[in-house]
């Protein structure tokens, strides 16, 4: 490769200038539990949009800052300890920050969040990003908790070790110290470059000297990683840039720089040693923290009193779920049977008032009754992950985990995916190796999400009996078997990848631990207010949809000449059963006969492959045509229904085998889209499809065969 | 600049021969700690890439590590350093050898 010449100006594709709405993109980068999210939401305010990157489709995380007319673009990056990619969600950190990222401006600045408490670590970071020679401020969170502690830290003198950015100590929680910063982010784009640490001069010499006779202009800091990380498939473009000649004495500097000594260890013997002498310098102490969270948390980091404790936790969130919910859904229960009531009542006998009452109504309502059960389950999981327990949860099981072939990190997916295999499987991301990964993202949605619990609430209410076994509610023990079941099933499933498609050296496991903190409640109420809203569009959108068409395919054809001799119940199930829907549930029961099922099964749980929870909204519109739809009566319809012959429909072998397909099966459009993207290919979603539906369809089956 | 490599390779042979066991020292790795005790970072084998990684997280040479739990079975560990906690395997906790602080 040649110099490019003074008329031929070569510019990397992703530096030619876009039009775009901000004045300028700030980069918000800080290590994992830095306070980076809090502090973002704070800036931002609601004045956010999560969109995708182009092409990998991470969440891209941006929020907007205004003032003096001017727009201020911040995006939030996964947190990231280094400019050392370890996992998939630091790849996308660095990646952005180098403005490597497709279809992404690399950033005018860098907003470098540093939790005062923890300041060796932040150091670390910082003076990486220094070496970017992009504009930078830091932000110190967190000074409270550093104050309460008794450490103080000279503001000045760090500064000045830094070069002179400018540095804001903040209180993300109570807003102390937003003005300031917002107003050195203002200032950033027109501030001058930070003069490099002199942390390492031997490795910015070197690079200094790549990049003066590099092929095309590179920055230093992209060139002093590619001689520490070496080569590999994500910095092959700055080989590239090098040229073929700086390339081979990249190899040579690499050995006389490192010799035997591994590059990384280096790196971090280098940098840290330059971070204790500041710290000496700037802080008054050094302390080991010891606050009375530490000292709680030293209690429960025993084995014994931590292991019970985490049994603990988790039989806290079950119970919570199912008895904090029940007052508001029988309030909700209440108001839309009185309301599907009220409307037939109103309008008549028509076909508009069936649509109406029976399909909307009694569709969408059966689903929304699950309302506050699914966001006491998301509440919990959200208060499990931001006070910093999800994080010893996964310590305590690593060792368990270890036995089926994963690590203890894959534990914080899988209690996310309690409430939804979703985000579940996207906080997969963390896991560093792409095999383990994938083990864990295919275990997720055998994990029992909240939109199984309809179904499963449902049918346990409908059969099991309210009788007490020993000192345990037999409803309640029915429910937990099935959460445990599913949370075999998963490990059974990660287990045999393990060793067959998946086989590969054992996981490794290091986790940062954050201290034990109290959720901030405006980040824990805007998640959930998140989630409800996901839900209701869900049950506006999709499962409206489907109620509207279930019941026309239940009401349509109608049939003129009823024999009028039949009750108005038995003409209703005569129409019913002559209905396209009755016709189409007939064309597949012999299917599901082997199960047990009838038509009308058949085709609700047909109608929920795209998502579980429309299995209520049909069963809901098939069983309370001409009646009002409460959850009692939809019980009640579903115990009283029988086979022609008049043997009945729901006998225990087959509710066993409804169980068992519904833990089971992915019946999930949602899961699919989110496992293909994260695996990046059609073959794991296509496999995790018919796996698991055909676990469901055995398992059904030899239940209702053989009890 | 030939001078500067020639001296930085031998200062890598020598961290590379020093890590050892000294067994007549009272050396003990960071897995021998017991729950509350303390000690100073004196050497690692780095060799491992779970061990680099530790280190860019800041466990080196010079670090304070205090022992401050573990799961079942006493394994994986929790240590805590400069006010940050991090958990890890016995089996990359025995790559660093430490010097047990005095007054344990």
């Amino acid at each position: 490769m040649t110099k490019a010449g003074p008329s031929e100006t070569r510019v990397p594709l992703h530096e030619i200038p876009r039009r775009r709405q901000a004045d300028a993109s700030i980069a918000v980068v800080g290590s994992p539990n830095s306070g980076k999210s809090t502090l973002f939401n704070r800036l931002t305010g609601l004045r956010q949009r999560i969109g995708n990157y182009p092409g990998v489709t991470v969440e891209r995380n941006v929020g907007l800052m205004k003032a003096d007319g001017r727009t201020i673009e911040l995006v939030d990056l996964p947190g990231t300890h280094g400019l050392s990619a370890h996992s998939y969600e630091e790849q996308i950190a660095v990646d952005v920050i180098f403005g490597r990222m497709a279809g992404t401006q690399p950033p005018d600045g860098i907003l470098a969040v540093v939790d005062a408490t923890n300041l060796y670590q932040g150091l670390f970071l910082v003076q990486q990003l220094i070496e970017l020679e992009r504009p930078i401020v830091v932000a110190l969170t967190m000074v409270d908790a550093a104050a309460a502690g008794g450490l103080k830290i000279d503001l000045e003198k760090l500064s000045a070790h830094l070069g002179g950015i400018p540095i804001c100590s903040v209180v993300a929680t109570t807003g102390q110290g937003i003005a300031a910063l917002r107003d050195a982010i203002l200032a950033l784009p027109g501030n001058t470059l930070p003069q490099p640490t002199m942390a390492w001069p031997e490795l910015m010499a070197v690079a200094t000297e790549l990049a003066s006779t590099a092929a095309l202009p590179m920055r230093r800091a992209e060139i002093e990683r590619l001689i520490i990380d070496g080569a590999t498939g994500l910095n092959a473009h700055v080989l590239e840039c090098l040229g073929a000649d700086a390339a081979i004495r990249l190899v040579r500097y690499r050995d006389e720089l490192f010799g035997l000594e591994p590059p990384l260890a280096r790196e971090a013997r280098v940098r840290y040693a330059w971070v204790r002498q500041v710290l000496g310098d700037v802080q008054e102490k050094m302390p080991v923290l010891l606050s009375w969270r530490t000292r709680v948390t030293q209690i429960f980091n025993q084995p014994i009193p931590g292991t019970l404790g985490l049994f603990l936790v988790m039989a806290i969130v079950f119970q919570a779920v199912f008895a904090w919910a029940t007052p508001m859904m029988d309030l909700i229960d209440g108001a839309t049977a009185s309301l599907g009531g009220w409307v037939g009542g109103q309008l008549g006998d028509t076909a508009f008032s069936s649509l109406v009452a029976d399909g909307v109504i009694a569709g969408v309502g059966s689903v929304i009754i699950f309302l506050p059960q699914i966001l006491i389950l998301f509440l919990f999981i959200i208060l499990l992950e931001d006070s910093g327990y999800l994080a010893r949860a996964a310590y305590l099981l690593d060792r368990a985990m270890r036995s089926v072939g994963l690590s203890g990190q894959s534990i914080i997916p899988m209690i996310s995916s309690f409430a939804c295999a979703v985000p579940g499987i996207m906080a997969t991301r963390v896991i560093p190796n792409r095999r383990d990964r994938i083990a864990t993202i295919l275990a997720a949605p055998f994990m029992t999400c909240s939109a199984r619990l309809p179904v499963y609430a449902l049918l346990i209410a409908a059969f099991v009996p309210a009788q007490n076994v020993v000192f345990m509610n037999l409803q309640g023990l029915v429910l937990f078997g099935l959460y445990m079941f599913g949370i075999i099933m998963g490990v059974l499933t990660a287990l045999l990848l393990r060793k067959t498609a998946l086989r590969g050296p054992k996981p490794p496991f290091a986790l940062m631990l954050p201290e034990f903190r109290r959720p901030n409640s405006r980040t824990v109420l805007m998640q959930l207010l998140g989630r409800a809203r996901v839900f209701l569009r869900r049950a506006g959108t999709v499962i409206f949809a489907v109620a509207v068409v279930v019941w026309a395919l239940a009401y349509f054809p109608r049939s003129a000449d009823m024999d009028p001799s039949l009750t108005e119940n038995e003409a209703a199930a005569a129409q019913l059963e002559q209905s396209w829907l009755g016709r189409a549930g007939h064309f597949v029961e012999p299917a599901f006969a082997p199960l047990g099922w009838d038509w009308r099964v058949s085709s609700a749980v047909i109608a929920g492959f795209p998502a579980r929870e429309v299995v209520i909204a049909v069963l809901g519109t098939v069983y309370a045509v001409g009646d009002e739809a409460d959850e009692a009566t939809l019980s009640r319809r579903l115990k009283a229904s029988t086979w022609p012959d008049g043997r009945p429909v729901f006998t225990l072998p087959m509710v066993i085998g409804l169980l068992i397909f519904y833990a089971c099966c992915l019946q999930c459009a949602a899961t699919l889209a989110v496992i293909r993207r994260e695996t990046n290919s059609w073959r794991w979603p296509v496999f995790a499809w018919i796996y698991m539906t055909t676990i469901g369809y055995v398992g059904a089956l030899l239940a209702f065969q053989l009890l | 600049m030939i001078g500067v490599a020639y001296v930085q390779a031998t200062i890598a042979i020598i961290n590379a021969n020093h890590y050892h066991l000294d067994m007549a020292n009272n050396d003990i790795t960071l897995a021998s700690l017991k729950n509350g005790q303390s000690g100073t970072i004196r050497s690692i084998d780095a060799t491992d890439p779970q061990v680099q990684r530790l280190m860019v997280l800041g466990l080196v040479e010079g670090t304070q590590v205090q022992q401050a739990g573990a799961a079942l079975g006493g394994d994986p560990m929790e240590f805590r350093f400069f006010g940050s906690g991090i958990s890890l395997r016995r089996e990359q906790a025995m790559r660093f050898i430490m010097t047990r602080d005095s007054g344990d």
